[in-house]
């Protein structure tokens, strides 16, 4: 198949950026997007021409490196897959694809495709974790988990950091990204001593780098390679209210699973 | 160069508690006086990076991605053994430790694979209290399942995700360290060189892959934590970006490379499809557990494969090892796939590929079950194949997956030089010629959490070290080399890509240094490989600049790196004049066409010391004594 190529042309974090055109001939449909992608790069370097920048790594779905906007669809056409998952047989021969980075205040661009999202970090350093440090842990069968509890928090915890629901809101909010952490966490009996501090530590840091708020439009969760579920937002915004009423310091405050 | 294993003395039960005790302490308050460097934020880096921190070393802790929590540990798909014996099936520390010994073929440290087994229980409860949401019964209780080379459940699992999830408990403690400021971070940053000061690893050299600064960092001791080197494959299951940069150029300054020819082939991969294929996708082994192996029983037979009746397909690894059937070992099972490819009877376009069939176990627990052991690596399979798995059966076939071989530790996980200390997939130290599934999280992470949090402690307390700072000659004339590489890599403007290169290089390996190696094909690699290598200094072209991000320059100086370790691979493949698990020589084979290891010679650690670039390595010697696990043919028939 040939497909043309509109594709987001960017020197650097200060330079102006622009779409510029590729005619991509001779394109197998059982190609991955970033197959056609490192094929439509060696034709240029065969031409002297830098190759277009866009990042990447495992390439089976999970490491949530790459991030692409693709005809203005966060990772593409295909639902719940990423952008390493999609494969050329998901267009038409003759299509033209429009290829733009992540667009959001808080991702700036690198280089072309390439954007840094170390805010997403920042927001995990602000209290996404449990505190146990290495030795000392009980018995992993010690407390006895309902299996439900645990599907659901993986269910959250599949979240792999792409930022394709920042990409896709509106109002590039990290709520999703954010939530599906909180969620994970205040869904296990582990996590609960720090849930409250957690939540109010998470949301202020979200806020604070400058990402937006959420307003449910849903487009994150269409977006996410992992279909993770706004209802995850839910949770985190209950917790985040409960805490503004618990008085003093909220890590202290015992609470029960739930 | 001498190699000192510094394994304890006493019996293999007591060895880990003793060394323990006699190992020095650095006392708290001191503690924070010495800075740590780890590269590398995989299972092993990340563990070790936040487990140092929160013992108040300082940490200066280096990823080449945009995040630690991307590195390819977050792949694993099947899961992670512990001897816990929570399924009352027979399992012990004694048991897993034997399974992994004999697994390996007996070409790895009996003392090293014991203490790992211990620790494989301390690591259940630490990742079960960070959060890591591992699969649990109706009851509460933690669910198992089963995995290659055993018989009994240890396998603890979070779907098809166990990787990611390990990898995020690991990403979370280390993220907390960052805030406590114990560590500091270095995202997108390349580690390019190792220094040395007094023959003593003190720092390294970092290129910043956003703006292409070069920088020295001084530590007092560095700690590498950067993967396996399957890339040299080109077409592998690791990462795109994976590499041995890290430890090639550690080896390059005196870190001894132990048994870089035991590389693994995993059985259950997609198939390659076309020429522009960038890279394998692993289907996880745990889908042995219910999925049947089998090829037509006539050579050439194209019918689909829901046309052939019973009858005339072969199970074969069923019919060769009724024991361990199709959870037969990696090894095993790649090679026996290579065979009936071989004989023809491969299927699929291409030849190359075997079925691994869910009709029988969607018929006897349902499609539902199915979905939900494995509903995610069904899915994903479809992605790639366009095929559903639940009507046909999947296609499958070997590919490079891991590497055995890395850069040689001593039991304290300390390379031959002094300070430099190596974890996960980049030492060499517990798989022997062949790993078990399940069994490279666990590594990863009691090298991480468990073991050198200690050991570095003891190096620390006894190494009597200066003060270094990044003024000193020794990292000037080390950033002043890494610019001039660079540099030169920029200033060739030949024709030819660096995937190119690449993917000549793959060819070759997986051709003469892959599943099945001989002395004529190891040799004719040995010819070809500094013939690509020198049309590769002399013809490459790398477009852009050194100031900026570039993704041309990063993959060429891994793909120069790989240029010259793809020699000693097969320098060490040709040398082994034996098959042992992934190891096969076909010129020793059983007469049923089984690996023949030959122990009165080569029943050693393989510890290859650079020489120079083209020039013969020479080999050093690390006897292997097997005292506890008797030197047996491994059988699983």
């Amino acid at each position: 198949m040939r497909v043309t190529l509109k594709v987001w042309r960017q020197k650097g974090p200060d330079a102006p950026g622009q779409l510029v055109e590729y005619d991509a001939p001779d394109i197998s449909s059982d190609m991955s997007f970033l197959e056609m992608l490192d094929v439509v790069n060696e034709r240029l370097m065969e031409r002297g021409e830098e190759p277009i920048a866009f990042a990447h790594d495992c390439r089976e779905g999970i490491c949530g490196t790459c991030s692409l906007m693709i005809d203005g669809i966060a990772h593409g056409p295909v639902r719940g897959a990423a952008t390493c998952q999609v494969h050329m047989r998901s267009f038409t021969d003759g299509a033209t694809i429009t290829i733009e980075p992540w667009r959001a205040r808080s991702f700036p661009v690198i280089k072309d495709l390439v954007v840094d999202r170390s805010a997403l970090d920042r927001i995990i350093q602000a209290g996404g974790f449990i505190s146990a440090p290495t030795g000392g842990a009980p018995d992993a069968n010690a407390v006895l988990i309902p299996k439900r509890n645990v599907d659901d928090a993986m269910d959250a915890a599949a979240c792999i950091g792409c930022g394709a629901c920042v990409a896709a809101c509106p109002n590039a909010s990290a709520s999703l990204f954010t939530a599906a952490k909180v969620s994970h966490l205040g869904l296990l009996p582990q996590g609960q001593p720090e849930r409250y501090r957690r939540v109010v530590r998470m949301v202020d840091q979200m806020d604070l780098e400058g990402f937006g708020g959420c307003t449910l439009y849903g487009e994150c969760q269409e977006a996410c390679p992992k279909l993770i579920s706004i209802d995850t937002i839910a949770r985190m915004n209950r917790d985040y209210f409960r805490a503004a009423l618990i008085p003093g310091e909220p890590a202290t405050v015992p609470e029960a699973a739930g | 160069m001498e190699l000192r294993s510094r394994i304890p003395t006493g019996p293999i039960e007591q060895k880990w508690d003793k060394h323990r005790f006699e190992m020095k302490l650095v006392n708290p308050a001191n503690k924070r006086k010495f800075t740590v460097i780890v590269v590398g934020t995989g299972l092993a880096g990340g563990s070790a990076a936040a487990t140092l921190s929160e013992l108040g070393y300082q940490v200066l802790c280096f990823s080449f991605h945009d995040s630690p929590r991307r590195a390819h540990s977050i792949a694993a798909q099947g899961g992670i053994n512990a001897a816990k014996n929570y399924q009352n099936d027979g399992d012990s520390i004694y048991r897993l430790f034997y399974d992994t010994v004999k697994g390996g073929d007996f070409r790895a440290r009996e003392a090293n694979v014991y203490r790992l087994a211990q620790i494989s229980v301390n690591i259940i409860d630490q990742c079960v209290a960070q959060g890591v949401p591992f699969a649990r019964e109706y009851g509460g209780l933690l669910a198992n399942r089963s995995f290659g080379g055993a018989q009994v459940s240890r396998t603890f699992y979070a779907r098809g995700q166990t990787g990611q999830q390990l990898l995020l408990g690991a990403y979370q403690a280390l993220e907390k360290e960052i805030t406590r400021g114990g560590v500091r971070m270095f995202t997108h940053t390349e580690m390019l060189d190792v220094v040395l000061v007094d023959g003593k690893a003190r720092g390294i050299i970092t290129r910043d892959l956003s703006t292409g600064a070069i920088e020295a960092h001084a530590a007092d001791a560095v700690v590498l934590a950067t993967g396996g080197y399957g890339n040299v494959f080109y077409l592998s299951t690791n990462a795109k970006n994976c590499n041995a940069t890290a430890i090639w150029r550690a080896h390059k300054h005196g870190a001894a490379f132990a048994n870089p020819c035991f590389t693994q082939i995993h059985p259950t991969c997609i198939p390659v499809s076309g020429d522009y294929q960038s890279k394998l996708t692993l289907m996880s082994e745990s889908l042995r557990n219910d999925g049947r192996v089998w090829v037509p029983k006539k050579v050439g037979d194209k019918r689909p494969p829901r046309e052939i009746p019973e009858a005339e397909r072969d199970y074969y690894l069923e019919r060769k090892y009724p024991s361990f059937g199709n959870l037969s070992p990696r090894d095993i099972a790649s090679r026996a796939a290579k065979e009936v490819c071989d004989e023809g009877r491969g299927i699929g376009e291409t030849g190359r590929g075997v079925y691994l069939d869910f009709e029988d176990a969607i018929k006897r627990l349902g499609e539902q079950k199915i979905r939900e052991r494995y509903g995610n690596l069904f899915e994903m399979y479809e992605q790639i194949t366009d095929e559903n798995p639940y009507r046909v059966p999947m296609r499958i076939y070997p590919a490079v997956h891991y590497t055995m071989g890395g850069l040689w530790v001593d039991y304290n996980l300390m390379t031959s030089i002094p300070g430099l200390h190596v974890l996960g997939e980049a030492n060499f130290s517990d798989h022997g010629a062949n790993r078990l599934g399940a069994s490279a999280l666990m590594q990863g992470l009691a090298d991480g959490y468990f073991i050198i949090p200690y050991t570095i402690g003891d190096y620390l307390a006894n190494a009597k070290l200066d003060k270094v700072t990044t003024d000193r000659p020794e990292f000037v004339e080390a950033k002043a080399s890494v610019a001039g590489l660079t540099a030169r890599l920029l200033g060739i403007n030949g024709k030819r890509t660096v995937d190119s290169f690449h993917r000549e290089l793959g060819q070759i390996m997986w051709e003469d240094c892959g599943m099945a190696r001989s002395a004529d094909g190891l040799r004719r690699a040995l010819g070809r490989i500094p013939e690509v290598r020198e049309e590769f200094w002399r013809n490459v072209n790398v477009p852009g600049s050194d100031t900026e991000l570039n993704q041309a320059l990063e993959k060429a100086g891994r793909v120069a790196d790989f240029l010259e370790f793809a020699e000693l691979m097969c320098v060490d493949a040709l040398h082994r004049e034996e098959s042992c698990g992934g190891h096969f020589r076909v010129e020793h084979q059983t007469p049923d066409g089984e690996t023949q290891r030959d122990d009165a010679r080569f029943a050693y650690v393989a510890a290859w010391e650079f020489c120079g670039v083209g020039n013969a390595p020479v080999l050093h010697k690390e006897p292997l004594t097997f005292e506890y696990v008797p030197l047996s043919t491994r059988s699983y028939k």
